[in-house]
């Protein structure tokens, strides 16, 4: 039942915020009651559709109306190295008929086109609102479907109305582990297996990561989900290390992966160079303790002291440029401890961020390191990052595409940090092209031109008035 | 001829966008509105995103963030302090508010919905002018909502009145016009001395409005007084076939005669509106109007070589799909395949080899061969596949700055059209040409 998932996705141990509820806070859950005619954000479905969207040889079936994928498709910009089936937009575009009669048969149905025009390994079925409230048991129709067919039919369960993308996303992550991960054994396997988790290959970003990565010898058995692979998923229960990217949205992927499978799980980052170099370190150790070679250990930091050594070299310039220039990051939350280090490490100053989505772990450490006087916002209002930038009490937003025009309205210079950049920021050279881009984008010539005013609002002096 | 229909059950690389986002985009024609879209926070947000990236500005757009036992029980509650919420936070003159799919199959009732607020907050009504459209996504598409939300704000907001102002007309104008579309109509209208208002006007508020507060309604749009005095205006004239149930609720209910312009495309197309602003205040056009009108039959003279017998492939809303088909046929280029999201009588006249409604998939079954193919943002990585070049045009156009401003109405913006397309053959049958000398050159030496 959909409700005890819910329950379950709630109750998740591993993650922090839950961890220091009381019982009955825990039972309420962790979705916020939202407020009618102020609410902002992405529902259930949403969520769910990033997190599993990125595997890209995965056919991703939206049942409901045309909102739900017509509105949405080809919105986010994840990078594949293969395939491209996941770049189309598959729906059951639900007819006021499917409504009255059942959108059940029309599902099947379409499970079938599907596979017979793409043949994917896998197909996911999302549920939405709509089919939701007539009871269509997409369940059932992809257990059907699965058994008839002779392919895995996924079914994510994810109506947008049972709640916040964040819970969305968890339940993407239930579905993956209870039906897709350990379903097939890898043919071959080895004592560097790791697997990525909460990465989502944004304009291909990971690419910067995997050199790293294979010059130490460690192999990426499956990448959940950002160019993931169906079977890759499928066979990943056999790898040696789990890290957890974006950890508040699919930690319930490792700890149940731990539980089911041993394998171990940390949470890391690869955003600024102080924590892509814990991170590998981390990964080397964890990789070492589960058996890997010894040597990783001291070949990780020896490839460290290289890298850290050629980005320092590259960013000395910039601390020249950017020394003292503010930076508002609102990011929703996600990784800001990381960004917040990555951007000091260039000379800015980040003035505040938003913690809506932030761990607690994350928010203890920016508080201990930042002290009182550093903002931390819980649900930071667009007619207050408005305000912030008018005021110039900072210099430049970092921020997601649905508040970059509160940024440029108020005339200032604002940077994409989410789903869709179009610059990739991850690892050493990640950093070195995000604080280039900080950069050309502060010293564009058009800011003086833009705050001038107007021929008819300028103060004319008796000088220019002389004919 | 009637359009074809493809019978599948996926519908794969969708075309269509929902009927709420069309009757949302409408609201964002008026001044210091808010829309609100009645049904689960994701409605809002997907919407939101298309709007903020096609026109790359800031889009206020608000939900009643239905959960699943609200749905069930009733959304009046949430209605109720989603509007009462909006106004106290934003102020704004008006609140246009789309119901869902999902509220829309629950079954509320708007109407009832509607007297019951006002029974109950006559304090919100009494500053805010409040319009209920009922736009379930399961029926119909963008084109319909939009079209749904002018009818609904004209029969909320309009007075009808016996007083005539000659000299003042009505311009319905429809979603298949850019912002720059609309500025091009004011532009014609005003020269000839006549006083348009225009609904709803994406031109004055989504063009890049530059303000010194803080957007949280739409600032810009056709002010919803002036809305009211639509009533006393001497004829409405209404562009896009979707604009006709509008117009004639209009004519209906405040006795202002309309005349439909289907599109506003090509030279004759223009001709016809240019004769009747001729009639409607009896004065020649302007010295600059008739100057187009030269520009543009020039354009057709010095593009004709390189677009007769072009194939193009077409996949747009139904009135800008017309307005394109009709235009291309005007410069002899052969329309091989027309393909929209929904149906509209449009379809049976727009003198494509095929017409259909369909997906992106059915224009790749129907496209291969086509020399160009016009559609949205989406079409891209279909054309791809076909390995014919894709121009984009409509909405989504994500991948084009200043997607507000084409203008593609009107002797100018025809002329523009004219030359954009021109030019793409032009380029092609200059490299055509420099590769053959090479290759003349090659076997010379």
């Amino acid at each position: 039942m959909l409700a005890d998932k819910i329950q379950d996705v709630f109750n998740e141990p591993s993650c922090a915020v839950n961890a220091a509820k009381t019982n009955k806070e825990r039972k309420k859950g962790c979705s916020r009651s939202l407020k009618p005619g102020a609410a902002a954000g992405g529902c259930a479905f949403d969520g769910a559709k990033i997190t599993l969207q990125p595997i890209t040889d995965v056919a991703h079936l939206v049942h409901g109306p045309i909102a739900c994928e017509g509105n949405s498709w080809e919105n986010r910009n994840t990078g594949t190295s293969g395939p491209t089936l996941y770049r189309r937009g598959f729906t059951t575009d639900m007819t006021e008929l499917d409504i009255i009669h059942g959108g059940e048969k029309k599902l099947l149905a379409a499970i079938k086109e599907v596979i017979l025009k793409h043949d994917p390994p896998a197909v996911f079925v999302y549920q939405t609102c709509v089919p939701a409230l007539i009871g269509d048991d997409v369940e059932a129709v992809c257990e059907h479907a699965a058994k008839t067919l002779g392919r895995p039919v996924v079914a994510i369960n994810v109506p947008g109305f049972v709640g916040s993308k964040s819970l969305g996303a968890k339940l993407a992550g239930e579905a993956l582990v209870d039906h897709v991960v350990g379903t097939e054994e890898p043919v071959h396997t080895t004592s560097t297996d790791v697997n990525i988790i909460g990465e989502y290959n944004v304009v291909g970003e990971f690419n910067l990561v995997r050199p790293l990565l294979d010059k130490l010898g460690i192999r990426v058995a499956a990448m959940i989900s950002g160019d993931g692979r169906y079977h890759d998923i499928a066979r990943c229960h056999r790898s040696r290390v789990n890290m957890i990217v974006c950890s508040q949205a699919i930690v319930n992927v490792g700890r149940k992966m731990r539980e089911r499978w041993g394998i171990p799980y940390f949470e890391g980052s690869f955003y600024g160079v102080r924590d892509t170099s814990d991170t590998l370190r981390e990964m080397c150790r964890l990789l070492v303790e589960r058996g890997g070679p010894t040597d990783l250990i001291p070949r990780c930091e020896a490839l460290i002291a290289e890298e850290e050594a050629r980005v320092e070299r590259r960013l000395i310039p910039y601390r020249e440029r950017l020394r003292g220039k503010r930076v508002l990051l609102n990011t929703g939350g996600v990784k800001s401890w990381s960004l917040v280090s990555a951007l000091e490490s260039a000379g800015l100053t980040v003035i505040g961020t938003s913690v809506k989505k932030t761990t607690r772990l994350d928010r203890d450490k920016l508080r201990e390191r930042k002290g009182e006087e550093f903002h931390m916002w819980d649900d930071l209002k667009q007619r207050d990052m408005w305000n912030l930038l008018r005021n110039r009490e900072a210099d430049i937003m970092l921020s997601g595409a649905r508040t970059q025009f509160i940024a440029l309205k108020a005339k200032m210079p604002w940077m994409d940090v989410n789903q869709e950049k179009h610059l990739p920021y991850a690892g050493y050279d990640g950093l070195l092209i995000m604080v280039e881009e900080i950069d050309r984008l502060l010293s564009s010539p058009i800011w003086p031109q833009v705050w001038a005013p107007a021929p008819w609002d300028q103060p004319t002096t008796d000088e220019e008035r002389r004919p | 001829m009637k359009p074809r229909q493809t019978n599948k059950s996926a519908a794969v690389d969708p075309l269509k966008m929902s009927r709420p986002l069309g009757a949302a985009m409408a609201f964002l024609g008026v001044d210091r509105t808010l829309p609100c879209f009645h049904g689960a926070q994701g409605c809002a947000a997907f919407g939101l995103v298309v709007m903020v990236r096609h026109f790359r500005e800031s889009i206020p757009l608000q939900t009643t963030a239905l959960d699943q036992i609200q749905t069930i029980l009733g959304g009046y509650d949430n209605l109720e302090e989603a509007l009462v919420t909006m106004r106290a936070r934003a102020r704004p003159k008006l609140i246009g508010v789309m119901t869902t799919g999902l509220t829309a199959t629950k079954g509320e009732d708007m109407d009832g919905n509607y007297r019951l607020f006002a029974e109950r907050h006559p304090e919100v009504l009494a500053d805010t002018k409040i319009v209920f459209v009922d736009t379930p996504d399961f029926n119909g598409g963008f084109e319909d909502g939009f079209a749904q939300a002018v009818k609904a704000m004209i029969e909320r907001l309009v007075q009808p009145t016996e007083v005539r102002a000659p000299k003042q007309i009505n311009i319905l104008a429809g979603s298949h016009l850019t912002p720059g579309d609309v500025e091009e109509i004011r532009d014609l209208v005003e020269g000839f001395g006549l006083d348009p208002i225009i609904l709803p006007d994406l031109s004055t508020g989504m063009g890049g409005r530059q303000t010194d507060e803080f957007p949280a309604t739409t600032l810009g749009g056709t002010p919803p007084e002036r809305i009211a005095a639509m009533g006393s205006s001497a004829v409405t004239l209404a562009f896009g076939e979707h604009m006709r149930a509008p117009a004639a609720i209009l004519e209906l209910n405040a006795g202002v005669p309309y005349r439909l312009f289907r599109r506003l495309t090509g030279l004759e197309a223009t001709d016809r509106l240019i004769k009747e602003l001729m009639d409607i205040s009896g004065r020649e056009p302007p010295a600059r109007i008739k100057r187009q009108r030269e520009h543009l039959v020039d354009a057709l003279l010095d593009s004709h070589f390189f677009l007769a017998r072009k194939r193009i492939a077409l996949a747009l809303e139904p009135d800008l799909l017309y307005a394109y088909a009709r235009l291309l046929r005007d410069l002899g280029c052969q329309v091989i395949a027309a393909v929209s999201p929904t149906p509209s009588p449009v379809l049976e006249s727009t003198g494509a080899w095929t017409t259909m409604v369909g997906d992106l998939e059915d224009l790749e079954t129907v496209a291969s061969g086509a020399d160009l193919i016009l559609s949205n943002f989406h079409a891209k990585r279909t054309a791809e596949r076909l390995g014919v070049p894709a121009m984009t045009v409509g909405l989504p156009s994500f991948d084009r700055l200043g997607a507000a401003h084409r203008v593609q109405v009107g002797y100018r913006g025809t002329r523009n059209v004219v030359f954009e397309i021109g030019n793409h053959f032009l380029e092609l049958a200059e490299e055509h040409c420099r590769g053959e000398m090479r290759e003349a050159a090659h076997a010379a030496a």
